[in-house]
């Protein structure tokens, strides 16, 4: 079992990490993406085989294009558990099965460990970083490709079909890599650090997470061999059950990756309430880590309800059930509300994690305490209640429960109340402050920009006579981009920026980022901004040809969603060359942050904290020159320094 | 919501100078009352009557009426947001004197925190009220209200057209008319009209734009939406819920014409079609899918391609 009986006060032994009496495997038996490759192929091949000697005789489950639905399913699923095989997720639970010792590899410090199945947090929060990363430039240049299509109101550069597949494409990749864009990468990276653990509660269970989000975006990229699905992300039924091949990657790269979700949720949960060392009471917790706790609850809440309307899909595309077939006992609106069960909860779960960095970062760059703190974590649990209540909103016009549209109009709009918080928490902090405009601090004040366009327009969204206007338009589309794209991702920049020197060591150039900032800002806002007129003009989301006088806003939204995609090279560019080929030494604590997890050593060791901090203060008594410090660790020097207010801005007794 | 950010006295400090702090939450809120104003002003009277839907039909009229209330509590939230950023990015810089605020306002304000939660949710029950009043009173404010709609129109003369979605196009049948169908939409004008919107195979969502008229065509199910046409001329019709690979393509314009040209259009009609009409199911407001629709081939064409359930579209079984 991965649970560890052990109380936080009471800490593991010193680093290195005990000695464990298990074997240890000859480094040729070593298990990494290679030999995860292997499997994935042999397991794909085998169930692909299977499939066809299962099913092969029946005309019934041929897709509409000839191809076996049971071998694809099958192919798909053995695939992916020949990739948790092979990179080694499995050892421990088959190796106790058989009551032996789970063979286990030495700590292993060099650069190979990324590609490996690693237990250690920080590994694992990088791995992340490098597959959202991957997953996001994959998704944007499919967006490039639909905005290419969208040049001309009627000449098709790309034509209906393979538009329709990058299209779909296009949604549900962005949608799976935002699930875990900002609780992947940092908060499995940061997250112990901050509450002053030495790891999380269930590290192999964090690590598989990471090993299945690999695998979702494998089974999702099959799709377009497999020709694609005409569903878009939503894959609402009949049309789910009615398509060819590429579906079935859809239903499985869904599951796989919501299981994954599902992991990662309960692990953060675990490790939050149980991992916080003495003395990080819940009115000390960092704000971000609220944010995690959160998500994290959505996670494992909303996703087994994604999972298991995808088993329905499945089984109705295979086993010929007939969950969604209307003519036959099932229903079209099952999936309509199970999915919208687990999507509107997503959204917020691709909401919180960028209130959370947005309010940790900003006292650090206005060197004031957060403003209302407990106002924040009551706006984001709020926020996470509330949304298991308005599903419906996404339903509007579908004549499902048609009566109960009021009481969703309510609940949707009662969600503002709790995200207005978050506006009244961040706008309080940059009262009075001490505003210092470096690049993470220009992210978050980007997001607080962005967002409000997204949140005031989804109030218009949750009143159902303008929804009848603008319902499944370009409005709803620039809606999400604004929150999602505008909001996350901005965070998440500001994040990026924030953190890196904590996790490499090394220091982005602060003028590219600038410039970084500057470029996506103006081009994020020049893409989005005309949809919402498109929608209110009446073009419809999803479709390839619109009317000619719809033609200059298109034209615009085009060519800046170009400048937007060439602005994430000046990211990879400063990326490669001022932390890869040419790194900058950062220093200690280059913002100057109070935070615990800026007190640790860099690089991090592989142990965190020597000795488990004992907590004595929340990080944000910024100015207050006889504040306790945060912890009995000694900060390192410049934060300290930071931290005493320049003499001539006396502080009024 | 901005109002309330300055609703508490700004607290007292000074400078290091010594100079007094300048009062920035009435300058603030002075800039944003007035500057809300004049752009609540210029957009209900330059932007207001010209938004969309245009007022073409009742519903229309209504969506249009709700949008612009929707905008002017929306434009003075936004603005007052940005004065705040604005005002407070520029003063409290780094660099500019200004104090640190390390007392109790800092850390939180009860008055404002009480003045923002009350403000907030007294906006938000208001739009409550608002939207449930445009919805309940114009029978459903033009969106699809289900099979057996609890509000419906005042008039007692409703002219019920079916609309039916399939892959990828829209036709329409006209009940009143001996239940003739038809792929053009013509609606007369200042009548009251149920949209009956159904589908043959996956789920489309019919969207008459100037109409405001947006339901989703269900299989098996029958999604009623009202409008009341209160303008002549054409109006554009488009599919708006992705229902595969044409979806794109079902794009097409109807027309509301005078009562008298309706009269005379539909029953000439309904004489051209006599003949096909009595080839086409009789009229029901739902059909079974048709064999090779949603189903996905489950039924395969060599099987038995017209089941004996009646089937939209199914020549009558030769016997
Ligand atoms: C004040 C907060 C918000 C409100 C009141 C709100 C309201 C709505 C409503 C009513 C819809 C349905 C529109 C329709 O299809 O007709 C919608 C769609 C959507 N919203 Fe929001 N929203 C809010 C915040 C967010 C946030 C924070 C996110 C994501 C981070 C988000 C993401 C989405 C997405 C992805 C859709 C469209 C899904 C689709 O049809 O593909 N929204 N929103
Ligand atoms: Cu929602
Ligand atoms: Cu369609």
């Amino acid at each position: 079992m991965a649970i560890d009986t052990t109380a936080p006060e009471a800490p593991l032994g010193a680093a290195p990490p005990p000695a464990a009496p298990a074997p240890h495997r000859p480094v040729w038996l070593q298990q990494n993406v290679l030999t995860a490759i292997v499997l994935a192929v042999a397991g794909f091949a085998l169930g692909h085989w299977a499939g066809n000697r299962i099913a092969g005789g029946y005309p019934n489950v041929a897709g509409a294009s000839g191809e076996n639905e049971v071998a694809i399913c099958l192919s798909l699923g053995l695939g992916v558990l020949g990739w948790l095989l092979g990179i080694g997720a499995l050892n421990y639970p088959i190796a106790k099965m058989f009551g032996r010792e789970a063979i286990q590899e030495p700590y292993n410090p060099s650069w190979t460990r990324f590609f490996k199945f690693s237990t250690d947090h920080k590994v694992v929060g990088v791995q992340y970083f490098f597959g959202v990363i991957t997953f996001f430039f994959t998704a944007g240049l499919l967006a490039m490709a639909i905005r290419t299509e969208l040049l001309y109101p009627t000449n098709h550069l790309i034509g209906p079909g393979t538009y329709i597949e990058i299209v779909g494409e296009h949604g549900t990749m962005m949608m799976m890599m935002a699930s875990s864009a900002v609780v992947g990468p940092l908060g499995n990276y940061l997250v112990p650090l901050m509450i002053g653990a030495r790891r999380t509660a269930f590290p192999r269970i964090e690590a598989t997470s990471f090993w299945l989000f690999t695998a979702g975006y494998l089974v999702i990229l099959t799709a377009l061999p497999f020709g694609g699905f005409p569903t878009g992300w939503t894959g609402y039924a009949p049309l789910q059950t009615q398509a060819s091949g590429g579906m079935d990657s859809y239903l499985v790269g869904f599951a796989v990756i919501g299981l994954g979700m599902i992991l990662a949720g309960f692990n953060l949960i675990a490790t939050i309430i149980h991992y916080r060392a003495p003395g990080m009471t819940w009115a000390r917790v960092p704000v971000f880590v609220w944010s995690i706790l959160a998500t994290s609850a959505l996670l494992a809440l909303a996703t087994p309800t994604l999972v298991t309307a995808g088993l329905f899909g499945i089984l109705d595309r295979t086993a010929q059930t007939a969950f969604y077939v209307n003519e036959r006992g099932g229903s079209s609106f099952l999936w309509e509300n199970l999915f919208w069960f687990f999507g509107h909860p997503e959204v917020y779960i691709m909401a919180l994690p960028g209130f959370g960095i947005v309010a940790e970062i900003l006292p650090v760059f206005t060197r004031k305490p957060v403003f209302a703190y407990r106002v924040a974590t009551a706006g984001m649990f709020g926020v996470a209640l509330l949304s298991f209540f308005v599903w419906q909103h996404h339903l509007f016009q579908s004549g499902i429960n048609p009566d109960m549209r009021p009481l969703y109009m309510l609940t949707t709009e009662l969600i503002s109340i709790p995200t207005g918080f978050i506006y009244l928490v961040t706008l309080g902090t940059l009262w009075r402050a001490r505003i210092r405009f470096e690049v993470p601090m220009l992210f978050a004040l980007g997001m607080l920009f962005n967002f409000l366009i997204g949140g005031v327009t989804g109030v218009f969204l949750s009143d159902v006579p303008v929804d009848v206007t603008v319902h499944g338009s370009f409005f709803v589309m620039a809606h999400f981009h604004y929150t999602i794209m505008g909001g996350l991702i901005f965070a998440l920049f500001a994040g990026i920026y924030y953190w890196t020197p904590k996790v490499t060591g090394r220091q982005f150039d602060q003028r590219l980022g600038k410039i970084h900032f500057w470029c996506m800002f103006v081009f994020f806002n020049c893409t989005f901004f005309p949809l919402f007129i498109l929608g209110l003009l009446g073009m419809p989301r999803r479709v390839f040809t619109y009317a000619a006088n719809l033609q200059f806003l298109n034209d615009f939204s085009s060519v800046s969603a170009y400048l937007l995609g060439t602005s994430f090279l000046i990211f990879v560019a400063n990326f490669i060359w001022t932390i890869v080929i040419e790194p900058r030494p950062a220093p200690a604590n280059p913002w100057g942050s109070l935070g615990l997890e800026w007190q640790t050593p860099t690089p991090v060791p592989y142990y965190n904290f020597e000795r488990i901090p004992v907590v004595m203060n929340d990080p944000y008594h910024y100015a207050e020159a006889d504040a306790d410090p945060v912890a009995d660790i000694s900060l390192p020097p410049p934060a300290v320094a930071m931290n005493r207010p320049p003499a001539a801005q006396a502080i009024e007794p | 919501m901005a109002e309330t950010n300055g609703s508490s006295s700004p607290p007292t400090g000074t400078t290091g100078s010594g100079t007094p702090e300048p009062p920035h939450a009435k300058r603030m809120i002075t800039f944003w009352l007035i500057i809300s104003l004049v752009v609540d002003v210029l957009y209900y009277t330059l932007a207001g009557p010209h938004m969309p839907p245009g007022d073409m039909t009742s519903a229309a009229s209504g969506a249009q009426f709700d949008l612009n209330i929707l905008m002017i509590c929306a434009l003075p939230v936004i603005l007052g947001v940005w004065t705040y950023l604005g005002y407070a990015l520029y003063n409290f810089r780094e660099g500019r004197p200004g104090t640190l605020l390390t007392g109790p306002m800092a850390h939180g304000n009860f008055r404002l925190q009480v003045g923002w939660m009350v403000g907030t949710t007294v906006l938000v029950l208001g739009l409550f009220v608002f939207g449930t009043a445009e919805l309940i009173i114009p029978a459903g404010a033009g969106g699809g209200e289900g099979p057996d709609p609890i509000w419906t129109p005042t008039s007692h003369t409703v002219l019920p057209i079916q609309v039916i979605g399939q892959q990828w196009k829209w036709t329409y049948r006209y009940p009143t008319y001996g239940g003739f169908e038809t792929t053009s939409l013509v609606i007369p004008d200042n009548t009251t009209i149920a949209f009956h919107v159904t589908s043959l195979d996956v789920i489309h969502d019919f969207w008459a734009y100037q109409l405001g008229i947006k339901a989703d065509a269900n299989p098996q199910q029958d999604n009623v939406a009202f409008t009341t046409t209160h303008q002549l001329g054409q109006f554009t019709v488009r599919c708006d819920e992705l229902c595969g690979l044409w979806h794109g393509a079902m794009y097409g314009f109807g027309h509301v014409v005078t009562k008298a040209a309706f009269a005379a259009w539909a029953t000439r009609t309904e004489a051209q079609l006599a003949a096909n009409t009595k080839l086409l199911p009789p009229f029901q407001w739902t059909y079974v899918p048709d064999a090779n629709g949603a189903d996905g081939g489950y039924y395969p064409d060599n099987v038995d391609p017209y089941s004996k359930v009646e089937i939209y579209g199914a020549q009558k079984a030769k016997v």
